[in-house]
């Protein structure tokens, strides 16, 4: 059992801690700029009565579910054909492919990314050779998408891989030996066995969506603003963290239902209620 | 050999192990002794981006053997913010918006007051800069104007005219459509629309119910024409790749560094009237270092050091002092005409001020700043 400690030590001092002192922080009061203990549910009341925070809600949901829906769907031919089409040496080298992103700034990749969706930018001049456009993409929900995708596909399509590649290989082949279709194996029996790895994909792909910042703010204009740009809007007028600290614990709420109903999803036993 | 041939034998040998001691000990640590001797001393400073950069400090740091630690902040919120999750010690030196300077000073424990015959007041440019509105309480002096800039309509030069900037209502204008960019802070972005509205009296930010409802109204119907809502870095690049045409909330602070970089940009102040941004130095009480910091600010206000802010490279503000304009002049003649920063110009930042153009940016005085702040973030969700 002691060597479970460290690990509910870290959970407590950095998560468990916090997160009581967030939900204590955000009944606190703010007056001329300074923020005083108490226990109002001031805040509660004043941002949750806001329609802009329940725009900002519904749109920052919204881009997130799509987003883990584009991403787990773009990202599965590749995963597919790395798990079952080119030898293992190839997948590794996928794989660390897939890594290299990672190794640069975030926040560089989404600036190089307004280059290339700019009206003058790198895409509108391909376009321009075809005497289309220019269309408009960067500072548009388009643009925000964009920087999901960028953020999240490598992973999510790692994710997958993993799980695809740890599916037993006979039971594919009974499929084809017992008259199956390549689409229809892949649709009834490769899916539903790699069902936890494109679960846990998605998610991820949704937590990191929906928390972003850099992507709804650089590409997308802020416009309109997400959760994570209400949350820095909110601390510009005047000291107002607690109320920016009901923000975030919204958000946490969601990812929390979010995270626990799909876990429930993707490790349901089948033919279980 | 007697008692005390064999005193004086191990006397010369005690001498000669401690002198090659000696020797050994200044060979081996003497590096870390000049080192130690030369250490600079660390100045921490809580400022808006560039302010403690190479081109800002290098000069003084050689001269005085210190070295600038700076923290930037973007906002006074996140000013307030930074102080109040640091130790007090943390810092030394504030440079601050003149409405959040206000702010450190009511607090009554955060800054220090200052001698005033310690900076050139004398010499300041224009008299308002001397008993600058935040900068004194009871006749005492917390914070002194280092530098300002004028905040207007912005523009691409090759889509509108300076005839046609020279008047906000030039962001409806259809040329523009889908491409008017706001930089996100609702403060300047509402003093502009308020001075638009023709509050210009006693400030764009000192306005009843009825006025704030029409500035409210007068907003919402620009959203049409917007693209996006930015801060620096996002301004700085869509103005200079063509994203957006036109800029509300920012002057030349902007356009100046876009221009540098090859953009077709420029600011002015429109005939409405424009917003003034002063920032100024206060010294924190709990530092250890304040007659080293106080002669920074002195520094700051010589010649020399505000031709360095007029020319700072993160973004440039006007001089204070009339000696800082003669140097300018002498020193950069092209931006001191660039800048309107020469006697006669017409857009000479003074002259504004004196023709009753320009209005100091403040907090709300009617509405408090969440009322500005939840009607932002109500725009940009409209």
């Amino acid at each position: 059992m002691l060597w479970r400690a460290p690990l509910l030590i870290w959970q407590i001092l950095f998560f468990v801690v916090p997160l009581f002192f967030l939900v204590y922080l955000s009944f606190w009061v703010v007056k001329n700029y300074r923020m005083t203990p108490a226990l109002d549910p001031v805040n509660w009341i004043k941002m949750l009565s806001r329609d802009y925070f329940w725009s900002a809600y519904g749109l920052t949901l919204t881009m997130a579910t799509v987003a883990a829906l584009l991403v787990s769907l773009l990202a599965f031919p590749a995963a597919y054909t790395l798990a079952f089409k080119v030898s293992a040496r190839v997948r590794q080298l996928a794989v660390f492919v897939l890594i290299i992103p990672f190794f640069t700034s975030y926040l560089v990749r989404i600036y190089a990314w307004q280059t290339l969706l700019a009206e003058n930018g790198v895409i509108n001049a391909f376009f321009s050779l075809l005497n289309l456009g220019p269309f408009t993409m960067l500072n548009t929900p388009i643009g925000t998408m964009v920087g999901y995708i960028a953020l999240t596909l490598p992973l999510v399509v790692i994710l997958q891989t993993i799980s695809l590649a740890n599916i037993d290989r006979s039971l594919v082949e009974a499929a084809h030996n017992l008259g199956c279709g390549k689409l229809r194996t892949i649709l009834t029996v490769i899916i539903p066995l790699a069902k936890n790895g494109i679960i846990i994909g998605m998610v991820f792909c949704f937590i990191l969506s929906f928390g972003d910042f850099v992507s709804p703010y650089y590409l997308g204009g802020s416009k309109p603003p997400t959760l994570s740009i209400l949350i820095i809007d909110t601390t510009k007028a005047g000291q107002q963290w607690p109320k920016a600290a009901v923000v975030a614990i919204t958000m946490i709420v969601t990812l929390f239902i979010v995270a626990i109903a799909a876990v429930a999803a993707a490790y349901k036993r089948p033919g279980t209620r | 050999m007697n008692k005390t041939d064999k005193s004086d034998s191990y006397n010369n040998n005690r001498r000669k192990i401690l002198k090659a001691g000696a020797a050994a000990g200044a060979a081996v640590f003497a590096p870390y002794i000049r080192t130690a001797k030369a250490a600079p001393v660390e100045i921490n400073i809580l400022s808006w981006y560039g302010l403690g950069e190479p081109d800002m400090v290098a000069e003084f740091e050689e001269a005085n053997n210190v070295k600038f630690k700076p923290k930037y902040y973007a906002g006074g919120d996140n000013m307030l913010a930074a102080l109040a999750q640091s130790p007090p010690g943390t810092f030394d030196l504030i440079h601050t918006d003149a409405e959040y300077a206000r702010i450190l000073i009511e607090r009554g424990d955060l800054v220090d007051a200052l001698d005033p015959a310690d900076y050139p007041f004398d010499d300041m440019l224009h008299e308002d800069f001397t008993k600058f509105p935040g900068h004194w309480k009871d006749g005492k002096l917390y914070s002194v104007i280092c530098r300002y800039g004028h905040l207007g309509v912005s523009y691409n030069t090759d889509a509108l005219t300076q005839a046609e900037a020279m008047s906000y209502n030039a962001f409806w204008s259809p040329k523009l459509a889908g491409k008017v960019g706001h930089f996100d802070w609702h403060l300047p972005n509402l003093g502009e629309i308020s001075l638009l509205n023709g509050n210009t009296s006693p400030s764009p930010f000192d306005i009843d119910k009825a006025a704030w409802d029409k500035v409210k109204e007068k907003t919402l119907s620009l959203k049409p024409q917007v693209k996006g809502y930015f801060d620096y870095g996002g301004t700085f690049a869509s103005l200079k790749n063509g994203e957006i045409l036109a800029c509300a909330g920012i002057g030349d602070w902007v356009t100046a560094v876009v221009a540098k970089d090859g953009g077709k940009v420029a600011s002015v102040v429109p005939d409405e009237g424009g917003i003034q941004w002063t920032e100024s130095y206060s010294i924190v009480s709990s530092s250890k270092k304040k007659d080293l910091v106080n002669k920074y600010i002195q520094y700051c206000l010589s010649p020399e050091g505000q031709v360095k802010s007029a020319n700072m490279a993160a973004y440039p503000g006007f001089v204070v002092t009339q000696g800082g304009e003669n140097a300018l002049i002498k020193a950069t003649p092209d931006e001191a005409k660039r800048s309107g920063q020469m006697p006669g110009l017409a857009n000479n930042p003074i002259t504004l001020i004196n023709e009753g153009k320009i209005h100091y940016r403040d907090t709300p005085k009617q509405q408090t700043l969440e009322d500005w702040n939840d009607f932002w973030s109500e725009y940009k969700n409209a």
